[in-house]
């Protein structure tokens, strides 16, 4: 990780809103709902950088606005305002909320990965893992059934889940093994970032120390840039470089993880980590 | 042969007005191969899902001159077949026939004849289920989208998924195609055995679904080519080994029937009117 590097990725001014916003919004937010209208401001004037080969965690308790942020990143929503861009696209000069639907499904194929918390979003559960897997593939262009599944394999070993299980449908998987079909399709055209949402909540203890040890692996192995929401801190101190704390919407603190965890200064960060100690 | 003409109905069953409508579907269906056209889907006197699109197509294009053939997966004799013959009988003055190389206009349920059609040809083909897309997403809107961005990836992961679990693509009919490169296409209920008779052919394929209320065509000499992976090549069925046992033919698409008696499996030819014509050889 260098922050001389050009970020991979770089989020500028992101406004999401659920509802129409008044003119009444931006002085009358009691949290991050407007008293007036009744219009949410889920995510409310987020900026931040993901360089090379860096982790950066998003914590922050439910409705803080991580997950928004997310789908925002992978177009699951359109964003009310703002500019993202990712070094692995146009060489980081085209903002990626302006392209065409087209270019989008590029992005998400070519340039992003991206794992759910829940597996139903981000897995055809009917559809073998491997099919599953070669999905991205061929949305990127490949018409070689053998390369596809040449890289199905590849990735299911690297995620440690039989080989001889890759014609099964992840619907008969457990749930740590549905997140890592998840990542391994995630991973399949080698993607500039990895965008991990919640990746490790709902699994038991156990299964989400297998989760949390092949990302690292995953991290040193391919030297990819991550993204990790969590509103666990355990997860964000096991993974991330810096970390950024959101509460209602905003940004509210950032730093070196260790930083953070040592040192918050602001009362919400401070009463997580207690919560945490 | 004519079955004479009930003078009670407007001409071809359908009021002028809705064939006109009919018409310029169809030359819009023609001007963008492989393209669905919504079009506004008439009542007749035949539950929808029974061939009343291709009903629809033959009624708005059918005229004095024509000669009309239909046929049922194959079959001249079939009880759909034949009641279609009598419905434009009764509604129109046309000559029936079941001679293959007689017809003007061919409607057909999920077969091509055998015989190589003419550039003064039309075959009418009935479509239940016109959207390819349809088995990867139920939301039309999102298929109309995914045709306009030209996202196939979905159905590209269906033939995949088959590679993976039996080794190879097993769908047998409504083998998806793709039509001068731009639009995946159902080719109706066809065995994929009829896919190549779309590729480059001299005649005007129209198809017509009445109940989803989508035509589609392809002009004579359009590019269709049957999606396959590089190292997977499209392949027909293949009776080798097997023949027609009333004609003997081994070049046809074959029926697979048994003998209710003896229990004997044998073949016979689907195109009843080419195994005829063979026989008379």
């Amino acid at each position: 990780m260098s922050r001389n590097e050009k970020p991979v990725l770089q989020v500028k001014n992101l406004f999401v809103r659920y509802g129409e916003g008044c003119p009444e919004c931006a002085t009358h937010l009691e949290k991050n709902r407007c008293t007036v209208c009744g219009t949410v401001w889920a995510a409310n004037d987020i900026s931040l950088e993901v360089f090379p080969g860096e982790v950066l965690g998003i914590v922050g308790e439910s409705g803080s606005g991580k997950s928004t942020l997310m789908q925002s990143l992978y177009f699951d929503i359109e964003p009310t305002s703002g500019q993202a861009y990712l070094n692995g696209y146009k060489d980081g000069e085209a903002d990626i909320w302006q392209v065409s639907a087209a270019e989008k499904r590029d992005i998400k194929n070519n340039v992003m990965g991206m794992v759910y918390q829940n597996p139903i979003r981000g897995l055809r559960m009917n559809y073998s893992a491997a099919s599953n897997i070669a999905e991205k593939i061929i949305a990127a262009g490949s018409r070689n059934a053998g390369q596809m599944t040449a890289r199905a394999e590849e990735l299911l070993q690297a995620v440690e889940i039989l080989t001889s299980r890759m014609g099964e449908a992840p619907k008969n998987f457990s749930g740590g093994m549905q997140q890592r079909v998840q990542i391994s399709k995630a991973l399949a055209n080698n993607p500039s970032i990895l965008l991990l949402d919640e990746v490790t909540t709902g699994l038991d203890l156990s299964v989400q120390a297998k989760v949390l040890d092949l990302i690292r692996k995953i991290k040193n192995q391919y030297g990819i840039s991550i993204l990790l929401v969590s509103h666990d801190l355990a997860v964000i101190r096991m993974l991330a470089d810096r970390t950024i704390v959101m509460l209602d919407g905003k940004i509210i603190e950032s730093g070196l993880t260790d930083q953070i965890l040592e040192d918050p200064q602001h009362a919400y960060t401070q009463q997580l980590v207690h919560s945490l100690l | 042969m004519s079955n004479g003409r009930n003078r009670e109905y407007n001409y071809a069953f359908l009021d002028e007005s809705s064939k006109r409508e009919i018409r310029r579907s169809v030359l819009k269906a023609v001007a963008i191969p492989g393209y669905q056209v919504p079009f506004g889907s008439r009542e007749l006197p035949i539950g929808r899902g029974w061939g009343t699109g291709g009903i629809q197509l033959t009624l708005s294009l059918i005229g004095p001159e024509d000669t009309l053939k239909v046929i049922d997966q194959g079959s001249d004799e079939s009880v759909n077949a034949v009641n279609i013959k009598k419905f434009v009988g009764i509604c129109t003055d046309v000559e029936t026939t079941t001679d293959t190389r007689k017809a003007t206009i061919i409607q057909t349920r999920h077969r091509i004849p055998e015989i190589k059609l003419r550039n003064d040809q039309i075959l009418v083909l009935q479509v239940p289920i016109p959207e390819p897309l349809r088995i990867v997403e139920p939301k039309e809107e999102v298929t109309r989208k995914m045709h306009a961005e030209k996202d196939y990836a979905p159905i590209w992961l269906q033939l995949y998924e088959s590679i993976i679990k039996y080794g190879k693509v097993t769908i047998p009919t409504e083998y998806p195609c793709m039509v001068e490169d731009r639009y995946v296409m159902s080719p109706s209920p066809i065995p994929k055995f009829d896919n190549p008779k779309l590729h480059d052919a001299d005649c005007l394929y129209l198809f017509g679904a009445g109940r989803e209320k989508k035509i589609y065509a392809i002009p004579p000499h359009t590019k269709v080519v049957s999606l396959a992976f590089e190292d997977v090549p499209f392949e027909k069925e293949s009776f080798k080994g097997k023949k027609c046992r009333i004609c003997g033919s081994t070049d046809t698409y074959l029926d697979e029937m048994f003998d209710s008696v003896t229990g004997e499996k044998f073949y016979q030819c689907s195109d009843t009117s080419y195994c005829k014509e063979q026989c008379k050889r």
